[in-house]
């Protein structure tokens, strides 16, 4: 007879955080919180790195609604970590603006003028790409959580007190 | 080391090849794999440490330290290795006992490599949960060369790209998991533009990782130059205690491991994290961490392959945490 599993995911509506029990350590050192719990606690499309090593960071982001379009010089990857998200794409006409310097993403004004490249239908555990110098902007008619993998930028928000463990 | 203790092992009896490199030798036998140093004699149950030798094996000597166990390990030094027992234990140094030697890490590499062909025996695969393999015990018998010299899967941009790493399927050999059966394998819905069918991409990330094929081994997934989403699937026990010699990251993707945290220097227990689907944890620099997941799990990892990382290592200024606050 083979044994059945059930896989437990978590999300926005339904987690059940875990923790750090110190013997003999801070547990600050550990950064420990939970995407789910940030992503509740979140204004929609509000950006909040959970997660960060020298520059690089895994941000939370929560969908609910349209984003504003976004846009960044390198590679994303963005992960639907419960409900449905759709990622809208865009080629920008002018590209000008997108600083091949400077790291994270940035929020875009308005519609930006470019030509649709389409969309993906993103559901829990889907990963797309957010190719470099692409705007993107993400829809979900319920609040949703998605996780990031990006690089810090002005528009990152770091609010390690408010969402670790302390 | 008192040679009167040492023990006896009949390898032409188990059929086994013994293995020394500089002062260091190994040995086995039905049950355990014996590190024989100047300093003296340690024994390991053979299907743990076989297990510890394939992951110590397959990640490069890996970052940092990859202990066996409290007292035998390797210690990574990117270009060569430290071989050691006892110098992670408070009491071992206390004692005098502690004893490093160092290689060069191809020529310690070429003999982990003869060692785990030669000591894995054909039904047990040193990758898989226990549930999922033989056994390693008894006496030496056939090989298991195909499963030990498995290829990690690492994506340079993303996994699914056309020319990249390809996506998991039945027909590739990678069937979902009997602990995975009830996770959804559809992939995403891409509706390109006309003319932007090349530049869409996506693909089913948990589906992907409920076809892996080993536990406790990060493939590499998606890259943004060197931050390395580092996936794995995790049963039963991590077969090594990692003590990183840099900032890691853990994300819990499904279900809940348990991590036992030790001091990275002297083996002492510090903390318990227990980590439940969405949790995300930094492990520092300066610990060892073992984890245990009871039921097939979802784990991120997330590393930082940055050279300038290697710098700090050497100058002595890598941060043993993230962030403060």
């Amino acid at each position: 007879m083979v044994a059945a599993y059930r896989t437990v995911f978590g999300s926005i509506d339904d987690y059940r955080k875990g923790g750090v029990e110190c013997l003999n350590d801070d547990p600050k050192r550990y950064v420990y919180s939970n995407m789910f719990e940030v992503a509740a606690n979140s204004r929609p499309h509000e950006r909040i790195a959970v997660a960060r090593n020298l520059d690089y960071t895994i941000e939370v982001c929560r969908a609910e609604g349209l984003s504003p379009w976004m846009v960044c010089a390198h590679d994303e990857f963005v992960v639907a970590m419960d409900y449905d998200v759709t990622v809208h794409y865009r080629k920008l006409d002018d590209e000008s603006g997108i600083d091949d310097s400077k790291d994270g993403f940035r929020t875009l004004a308005g519609e930006p003028a470019g030509r649709a490249m389409g969309r993906i239908f993103l559901k829990r555990g889907h990963q797309a790409l957010l190719p470099e110098k692409r705007a993107y902007r993400f829809e979900a008619s319920r609040p949703a959580t998605l996780m990031l993998q990006s690089v810090s930028g002005p528009e990152t928000q770091e609010k390690w007190a408010d969402i670790c463990q302390k | 080391m008192n040679q009167q203790l040492k023990c006896t092992v009949d390898s032409a009896a188990v059929g086994y090849q013994t293995f020394t490199i500089g002062q260091v030798k190994f040995e086995r036998c039905e049950y355990f794999a014996y590190i024989n140093c100047p300093k003296g004699e340690h024994l390991i149950p053979i299907d743990a440490f076989l297990r510890a030798l394939m992951r110590d094996v397959a990640w490069g000597f890996f970052y940092g330290t990859v202990a066996f166990d409290d007292v035998f390990g390797t210690t990574n030094h990117y270009g060569n290795v430290d071989i050691y027992m006892g110098s992670k234990h408070s009491e071992w140094v206390k004692a005098g006992r502690d004893y490093v030697e160092n290689f060069k890490s191809d020529l310690l590499m070429a003999l982990f490599r003869a060692m785990l062909s030669d000591w894995t025996n054909a039904g047990f695969d040193p990758f898989a949960a226990p549930q999922e393999t033989g056994t390693a015990f008894g006496r030496k018998h056939g090989n298991e060369d195909s499963l030990i010299n498995r290829k990690r899967e690492v994506a340079r941009r993303m996994v699914g790209i056309p020319g990249d790493a390809a996506l998991r399927s039945d027909d590739t050999g990678f069937p979902v998991n009997r602990a995975f059966l009830d996770v959804d394998q559809q992939q995403p819905v891409i509706q390109a533009e006309p003319g932007f069918e090349g530049e869409l991409h996506a693909y089913n990330f948990f589906g992907y990782l409920a076809r892996s094929a080993v536990t406790w081994n990060p493939s590499v997934v998606s890259v943004i130059r060197q931050s390395l989403f580092c996936p794995t699937t995790e049963e039963f026990v991590l077969p090594i205690d990692h003590g990183n010699d840099r900032v890691e990251w853990f994300i819990q993707l499904s279900d809940e491991i348990v991590w036992d945290i030790k001091d990275g220097a002297t083996s002492a227990p510090k903390a318990k994290v227990t980590m439940r689907a969405g949790d995300v944890c930094a492990m520092p620099g300066d610990i060892r961490h073992k984890g245990q997941s009871p039921k097939r799990s979802m784990l991120l990892v997330w590393e930082n392959a940055s050279p300038q990382i290697m710098d700090m290592i050497r100058d002595g200024t890598v941060p043993m945490v993230p962030v403060t606050f």
